[in-house]
C-alpha cells in the first residue's frame, strides 16, 4: 500500500502522519509512506484543503485529522 | 429570563454551601464567577461549535469554489463572507484554498472576502463573547466582521490586482477528478459530533487558562486600573490594541476571558472587540505562508486594509456602545 500525506508541513499533518503510522501498526500491514510537501503537487491531486491522505493513488480525505480508529477503516 | 441562571445556582451552592466561602469575599467571588464562566462557555461552546460543524459538512471548500467562480461582483463577496463564517481556517490550508479559488476562476476580490472572513469570524470567539458578554455582542462581532471581508475584498477586487499575485500560482494545473462521496445524513452527524469534539478539545485548555487569570483579574485587580491608559480619552488606544494584536498568535480561546476581566478595569469595548479581532484575523505565521501566493505588495495591502477596518470597527463600537 502506498500512502501519501499531503500538507505543507502545518502540525495537523504532522498529526496525520503520526496516526496514519500508527494505523499502520495496529492494522499490521505492509505501507510506503511519502510525504508531499510541494504545493505544485499538491494541487495536482485537486485538493484544497490541508493535510489530505493519498492511498494508491486516491484522495481518501482532505482538511481534517481523524482519529486513528477511522483512519484504520479507510486502509481497510 | 436568563437561559443561564440554573448555573448560577449550581455556582453560588458550590462556592457559598459545599466549600462555606464567604458571600462577597474575594477568593469566593474569584472561584464563583470561575466556575459559573467555565460551566456556561462549556456549554455554548459545546452547542455551538456542533451546530457549525454540521453546517460545514455542506461547505465543501471544492464545491464552493465551483459556486464562487460565477464571477458576480459584491454579491459574490457577500455570499464568500457568509461562507467564510462558517469554514475554519488553519493557516497551513491557506495556500492550496487560495490556488484553488483563483485557478477555478474565482475573483481576486471574492477570494479575499472569504480569505478575510474565514479566521477573522470563527465559532469559538463567537461562542465565548456570546458567554462572557451576551448574545448581541457575538452578534455585533459576527456582523462586523462580515462587513470588513465584504467590503475589504471589494475594495481589493477593484483595485485589479492579479499581477500581483504569485506568477505560478496561474500556471498551476489543479486536478478536477476528485470526486466527493455524497454523505448521508447519519454521516454529516457524526463528522460534526467528532469535529466539535477534537475543536473542544483543543482549545478548553486555553479556556480555562483565559478564564483563570480573569477571574484572578476579576478579583484582585483594581478597578479602573486601565481607565487612564486606554480609556475613551486615549484616541490612539483602538490603533495601539490592534498594531499589538495583528502579530500576536494566540488561540481566540484564551485572549478572550482575560479581555472580558479587562473590561470592568476600564477597558472600552471597541477597543477590547478590535484587539480580540486583530488577534483572531491575522497572525504572523498566516502572513508568511501568504507570502507564497502574493508578492510582497499585494501582502501588505491585504494586511493593511484588514487593519484599517478593524481599527475603524473598534472606534465605531466605542462611539456607539
Amino acid at each position: 500500500m502506498k500512502i501519501k500525506i499531503l500538507g505543507m508541513g502545518c502540525s495537523n499533518c504532522l498529526e496525520l502522519e503520526k496516526r496514519a503510522k500508527e494505523a499502520v501498526k495496529q492494522l499490521g500491514i505492509k505501507a510506503e509512506f511519502e510525504k508531499v510537501t510541494d504545493i505544485t503537487k499538491i494541487m495536482e491531486y485537486g485538493v484544497m484543503s490541508t493535510p489530505a491522505l493519498v492511498i494508491n493513488k486516491k484522495v481518501v480525505l482532505s482538511g481534517k485529522v481523524p482519529a486513528v480508529e477511522d483512519l484504520k477503516k479507510l486502509m481497510k | 429570563m436568563d437561559i443561564f441562571y440554573p448555573i448560577k445556582i449550581f455556582a453560588d451552592w458550590l462556592i457559598y454551601n459545599l466549600f462555606s466561602l464567604v458571600k462577597g469575599g474575594i477568593l469566593g467571588e474569584a472561584l464563583n464567577f470561575f466556575i459559573y464562566d467555565t460551566i456556561k462557555i462549556f456549554l455554548l461552546l459545546a452547542v455551538i461549535v456542533f451546530a457549525v460543524s454540521y453546517i460545514r459538512t455542506y461547505l465543501v471548500p471544492e464545491r464552493v469554489k465551483k459556486f464562487l467562480s460565477r464571477k458576480f461582483e459584491f454579491l459574490g463577496n457577500m455570499i464568500a463572507a457568509t461562507i467564510g463564517i462558517f469554514t475554519p481556517f488553519c493557516s497551513c490550508s491557506a495556500v492550496p484554498l487560495f490556488i484553488g479559488f483563483v485557478e477555478s476562476g474565482v475573483p481576486l476580490g471574492v477570494t479575499f472576502s472569504y480569505l478575510i472572513a474565514a479566521p477573522l469570524i470563527n465559532e469559538v470567539a463567537a461562542a465565548l463573547l456570546w458567554g462572557l458578554f451576551g448574545w448581541k455582542i457575538a452578534v455585533i462581532y459576527i456582523a462586523s466582521g462580515w462587513i470588513i471581508s465584504v467590503i475589504a475584498g471589494f475594495i481589493l477586487g477593484k483595485m485589479h490586482l492579479e499581477k500581483y499575485v504569485e506568477d505560478y500560482v496561474y500556471k498551476i494545473k489543479v486536478s478536477q477528478n476528485l470526486r466527493l462521496k455524497k454523505k448521508t445524513q447519519k454521516e454529516r452527524v457524526k463528522e460534526a459530533y467528532e469535529e466539535a469534539k477534537s475543536i473542544i478539545k483543543r482549545v478548553f485548555p486555553y479556556v480555562l487558562i483565559g478564564i483563570g487569570i480573569g477571574a484572578f483579574i476579576h478579583g484582585y485587580a483594581p478597578e479602573n486600573l486601565l481607565t487612564s491608559i486606554a480609556g475613551e480619552n486615549n484616541l490612539f488606544a483602538v490603533p495601539i490594541a490592534v498594531l499589538i494584536g495583528v502579530p500576536l498568535y494566540s488561540n481566540a480561546a484564551g485572549v478572550i476571558p482575560i479581555v472580558s476581566s479587562l473590561i470592568e478595569k476600564g477597558l472600552p469595548l471597541g477597543t477590547a472587540l478590535a484587539f480580540m479581532m486583530a488577534v483572531v484575523a491575522l497572525s504572523l505565521p498566516e502572513i508568511i505562508i501568504l507570502r507564497r501566493v502574493l508578492k510582497t505588495k499585494l501582502l501588505i495591502l491585504y494586511v493593511a486594509i484588514v487593519t484599517l477596518g478593524i481599527i475603524f470597527t473598534g472606534y465605531l463600537f466605542n462611539w456607539i456602545l
